[in-house]
Formats: C-alpha cells, sequence, structure tokens
C-alpha cells in the first residue's frame, strides 16, 4: 500500500517531440492518497491508459517521476513495483484452472505453498469462485474470468496499487453493475489504491472517491463527483459528465453579469481575467421556467424516465432545460430562469467566476 | 405424419459426380488390382488378399516402411521445434515483418523437382559448392552418392530447408493473433519467459500447431520428388521410402497387384496416424 505520486509527468511516443502537440501526456501532477479509489475519466485517446502503462511500469515516461511513498520507482519495472492490473479484454491463463491461475504471480514470486493455498482461498472466497477453484479457466464466462484477473492482483498482500483499464467494456449490461458493487466491496475490504480508468461517467461516478478528468494529456480537473457535477472548472467537464451535459453559452462577461442573446443573467460572483472567448456555462438542472426572465421557443421535449429534457431556442442558441413536471407543449414560447449560484463564465473554456462570499 | 421435402438432395449431386470421378472411381480401380492377378491381355484372375499378406510380409516393404517413420519423425522433431523457435525470434511489427515473412515463404515458392535438382547440385562431392567445400576445405568425408549416412543427413537437410517455413509461419500466424494484453499481465505476474511460452504463447498456438504437424506428417510421409531427384533412394536403398518404392514396384516392374496392394495399406497408415494425432490434439478442447 502506498500513496502514489506523479510528479511533473510528460509523454510523447515519438522519439523526439517538438510542440505540446506532440505529447500524449502533457504535464500531470498528482498525489493520491494511499488506499483511496481513484478514477482516470476521458474521452478515447485522452492519455488515461497511457498514464495507467506508465504508473504500473509498462511504460517509461519521457520525463518526470512516479514516487510510491517517496520512493522514486520511475526506473522500475512492473513486477517490481508490486501493482497489479486489470486489462480491458479478461487476461487468464487457459491451461490451468481458476486455483492455478490465482496461485501464478505468488508462485512466480517463490511464495511457499502453504501461504499460496491460504491466499488462493481467502481470495476466492471474496470474489465468490470458491467452487471453480478446480475447473479450467479457459471455458469461464466473461465476467467470471474478468474476476479472475482481478484475483491474481489481490492474491498479493504487499500491493501498491490495483489499476483497471476499463474492465467492464466486455461485460454483459446486467453483469456490469453486480461487478461494479464486487469492487466496490473489495476496495473497502482490501485497503489497496485503486486506480480504475474508464470513458463511462456512471462507472467513475459510483467507484471513485476522487475523479480526474483528462483530455488531450491534460488533467483538466481533479474531484469528488459531486464537485464536477456541482462546479466545473472548465466547460468540457460540465459537458463530459452530466446527462445531458452543462449548456456552454457564448456570452459576453459583465462584472459580475453575462449578457447572452442580449438577456442580462446574473452571475455567481464577479468574473475576473480580460479578453479570449466567453461563455456562459449553467447544467440543464438549474435552468427553470417562470412567468419572467429570458424568452425562448421550445423546440422538443424528450420524456427520459425520471425527468424531462426541454429543448429550446433563444435567439439563435440552443439550450436544454431538466424538469421533472409543468412541462411546456413543443412550439410554445416560455420565460427561462438560470439560477445565478450556479451560473458561471468561462473564459477560454476555463472558469472565470468567483464564488460569492457566503 | 410429416411429409419430407426429399428434393435437397439433388443439389448434393454435383458435388458427387464430382467426388466420385477424382477420387471414388481412381480409388476403385486401385482397389480392383488390388485382389486380382494378370498376365496382360487384360485377363484377370482373382487373388483375394494374397498380394496384401504377401506386401505385409515382405522384408523389402517392412524395411521401407522403416525408413518412412524414421524421416518423418526425424523431420518432425527436427522442423516442429526450429520452427516455433524462427517464428519466436521473427519482429512483431515494424519494417522487416514483410521482410522475414518473403524470405520465409520463397523456399516454399520452389517446385519439389527444382528443390531435389538444386540440393543434388549444391552437395554433389566434387563439382557441388557444398561437396566441394566439405570434402577440400573442412577435410570432412561426405560423399551423398556413396555414403547412407551423408545420404540421409542430405534428404533431411533439404527438407528442414524446403519445408521449416511452413511451421514458422503458421506459428508466426498463431504469435501475432495474441493481444499485448497477455504479455503485460505476464509481465505484472513476474512471469519467467518460459512461463511465458509455457502458459501464454504455446497454448495459443496449439490450434495452427496441430494443423502445422499434421501438414508436415502427412507430406512427409508422402514425399517422393525431391529424395528421388536427390539420391533416386540410394546409395543402394538407403533412401528409398515408401513412396519411391512405390513406384518401383508399380511402374519399373509393373506388378499391378502388389503396387495396388501396397498403395493401400499407405494410404490407410497415413489415414490412421492423421486421426489419431488430431483427435488426441483436439481432445482437450472438446472437454
Amino acid at each position: 500500500m502506498a500513496q502514489i505520486k506523479l510528479s511533473n509527468l510528460r509523454h510523447s511516443y515519438m522519439p523526439s517531440p517538438k510542440g505540446p502537440e506532440d505529447y500524449a501526456l502533457k504535464e500531470i501532477d498528482v498525489t493520491w492518497r494511499d488506499g483511496g479509489a481513484y478514477a482516470l475519466l476521458g474521452p478515447s485517446g485522452c492519455g488515461k491508459s497511457t498514464l495507467l502503462n506508465i504508473i504500473s511500469g509498462l511504460l517509461t515516461p519521457s520525463e518526470g517521476r512516479i514516487l510510491f511513498d517517496d520512493q522514486d520507482v520511475t526506473a522500475l519495472p512492473p513486477d517490481q513495483r508490486n501493482i497489479a492490473q486489470v486489462f480491458q479484454f479478461p487476461v487468464i491463463y487457459d491451461t490451468m484452472t481458476v486455483g492455478e491461475n490465482l496461485a501464478f504471480p505468488l508462485k512466480n514470486r517463490g511464495v511457499d505453498a502453504e501461504t499460496i493455498k491460504r491466499r488462493v482461498l481467502e481470495i476466492a472466497e471474496m470474489l465468490d469462485v470458491t467452487d471453480m477453484l478446480n475447473t479450467r479457466a479457459s471455458g469461464l464466462s466473461p465476467d467470471n474470468k474478468q474476476k479472475i484477473s482481478m484475483g491474481r492482483g489481490l492474491v498479493r498482500d504487499d500491493v501498491n496499487a490495483v489499476m483497471f483499464d476499463e474492465p467492464l467494456t466486455v461485460i454483459d449490461p446486467h453483469l456490469k453493475w453486480k461487478l461494479r458493487s464486487k469492487l466496490k466491496e473489495l476496495h473497502q475490504r482490501v485497503q489497496a489504491t485503486m486506480i480504475y480508468v474508464t470513458h463511462d461517467q456512471t462507472e467513475a461516478l459510483t467507484f471513485a472517491d476522487e475523479v480526474v478528468v483528462m483530455q488531450d494529456g491534460e488533467v483538466v480537473q481533479i474531484g469528488t463527483p459531486v464537485e464536477l457535477f456541482e462546479r466545473p472548472q472548465h466547460t468540457f467537464v460540465g459537458h463530459f459528465i452530466g446527462s445531458p451535459g452543462m449548456n456552454v453559452l457564448p456570452c459576453e462577461a459583465k462584472g459580475d453579469r453575462a449578457v447572452f442573446e442580449g438577456h442580462e443573467v446574473k452571475l455567481e460572483g464577479p468574473t475576473h481575467g480580460n479578453g479570449g472567448r466567453t461563455d456562459l456555462g449553467i447544467r440543464p438542472e438549474y435552468v427553470g421556467f417562470g412567468d419572467t426572465g429570458i424568452p425562448a421557443h421550445v423546440t422538443k421535449v424528450a420524456d427520459i424516465g425520471r425527468h424531462y429534457v426541454v429543448s429550446a431556442v433563444v435567439g439563435n442558441t440552443a439550450l436544454k432545460v431538466v424538469t421533472e413536471h409543468g412541462v411546456p407543449e413543443p412550439g410554445s414560447q416560455v420565460f427561462l430562469q438560470f439560477k445565478p449560484e450556479q451560473s458561471r463564465v468561462y473564459r477560454d473554456g476555463w472558469i472565470a467566476t468567483q464564488e460569492r462570499a457566503q | 405424419m410429416r411429409t419430407e421435402n426429399q428434393k435437397a438432395w439433388f443439389f448434393v449431386l454435383p458435388v458427387l459426380a464430382l467426388v466420385a470421378f477424382n477420387a471414388l472411381v481412381p480409388m476403385m480401380t486401385v482397389v480392383n488390382y488390388s485382389v486380382q492377378e494378370t498376365f496382360g491381355n487384360n485377363q484377370f484372375f482373382w487373388e483375394g488378399l494374397g498380394w496384401f499378406e504377401q506386401i505385409l510380409r515382405s522384408d523389402r516393404f517392412q524395411a521401407a516402411l522403416g525408413r518412412q517413420f524414421l524421416f518423418t519423425f526425424l523431420i518432425l522433431l527436427i522442423e516442429v521445434p526450429l520452427g516455433i523457435i524462427v517464428a519466436l525470434s521473427m519482429p512483431r511489427k515494424g519494417f522487416w515483418v514483410p521482410v522475414c515473412l518473403v524470405l520465409m515463404a520463397l523456399p516454399m515458392l520452389i517446385p519439389w523437382n527444382v528443390v531435389g535438382s538444386m540440393w543434388n547440385i549444391f552437395t554433389l562431392p566434387k563439382i557441388g559448392l557444398l561437396g566441394y567445400f566439405l570434402n577440400d576445405v573442412l577435410g570432412i568425408n561426405y560423399d551423398m552418392t556413396q555414403q547412407p549416412l551423408s545420404a540421409w543427413i542430405t534428404v533431411i537437410v533439404m527438407d528442414v530447408w524446403h519445408w521449416t517455413s511452413l511451421v514458422v509461419l503458421l506459428c508466426y500466424a498463431g504469435l501475432v493473433s495474441i493481444p499485448d494484453a497477455y504479455y503485460q499481465a505476464a509481465k505484472i505476474d513476474g512471469a519467467s519467459p518460459w512461463s511465458v511460452f509455457r502458459y501464454i504463447q504455446l497454448p495459443k498456438m496449439k490450434t495452427v500447431l496441430t494443423i502445422a504437424i499434421l501438414l508436415r506428417f502427412m507430406d512427409s510421409f508422402n514425399i517422393y520428388t525431391e529424395p528421388f531427384v536427390l539420391t533416386g533412394g540410394g546409395p543402394g536403398n538407403s533412401t528409398t521410402l515408401l513412396s519411391i518404392d512405390l513406384v518401383k514396384i508399380a511402374l519399373g516392374q509393373f506388378d499391378l497387384g502388389p503396387a495396388a496392394a501396397m498403395s493401400l495399406i499407405y494410404f490407410a497408415i497415413t489415414l490412421l496416424v492423421s486421426w489419431l494425432f488430431y483427435t488426441l490434439m483436439t481432445k482437450d478442447d472438446a472437454e
């Protein structure tokens, strides 16, 4: 178990990178607490798998250092870092039984037979695979195979961290939540640092205590699921997390007001900075209907079960509103009200308003 | 009662006709010869299983069969491990992949009789490059036209040169289909290179390797042209394999009956061994 610190990490797959665009990872600086559950969230190609492979030692970063409890492990191979990794497609050793699969990492490290037997039984019991210990691993279903590859990581009691690289991709939807809660339960029992890579916000938000959102090789925000939802630091986070994502509306910033399509909107606080492109960011959940406010034209109403998603147009800008009752008819004229404490201005994508002191 | 439409059988007829003319009819002719005796004039006399008994009891057949098994055994013993080793050491990606693949495929593109002639000229003691080099430069007494051991070594080396590529290419195809995650997981699990081979590469190669061994068994067991061109079965009878002996009986001595009986026995052995091998290799998967 260890605290993981990534210091000034940069990585490029090219031998001599020139500009920042040649880097798959640009300047990563993160510290992860011992025993925490973290998620790396971002779209495909954002560098999250690269980062994961650097932490596990399958890749050596071009620049920067990785510290496990202040010990520099940047140059160490994977087997000496005491980490475990679960891959997108379950990796199991076909010719071995489930029990032999679980025992394999311990055998390779020369652990005595007695300890191996004890650990394998412990882990098998944790994963509910005790009854399969003597069956051949090749015939198992994908979710059980994924459990076994998880088990191979957990069977060592010296693991610093367990990494998951989109582990639920090949699992049937109805088994996903089962395996996810198993993971959560395992984290509580094993107390190892767990890092979970995914592009699925539900998986990230339910698994992690803290989520690292990445885009184009950069960390855009690190925060708890609530923080990411309530106060996105970047329009990307706002848009990527939430369904539908945050409304990003072109506007002009004037002190603690934003002017959007000729209408003044009160913000959470004063804006800072100058120039650049300014956008008004507000989540659909915080836009409401009223008797007065910004006039809008309703174009579409979608019933998605728990609530309705209303698409509306203000001037030339389209936006979305989430509401539970009082749904307007498509084609009707409505007035929109923006919650001031949830309305923010983003300058070139980054948040540019200060929260008013409560 | 349910009536079934049997018209679908007509669709099978063309295939049946094709198979009949290219396999069943020629085969039945052989079966026909194998149970009869003729003195010419298209007159045939019933012989029963006499020829089979005679062939099976003859020292000549048993010796040729022994040589054939020894040859095939040595071929598999050398080509299969060698093919795996070469496949493992080939690059998986980059510029050298196509180069290696083409170089590997080259020997297989050369016709059998050309391979025989090439090696014949190459290994002749006085004029062949290899023959000259071994005798006059290294001082090794080597003459594949006179010494049975030299002849055997030459025939084996020639076949290894010609056909190891097949094993290599099949194994390589199996190897490149292994996802990277397997190697990464093995690294993290602390597996040794031997464990990686034993538990990842070999199991993933098993299917293609089965095919490779099967093909190499059948081909080397039925081999004819290359050793015939190279040594003609000599010196003496030392490299007279089953097929060479069969041609001698059938076309040299024109003993139709014994030759037909011998080819049926030959065929039965090839079929039996192939079937046994394939059943054994795929038994685990069925479970």
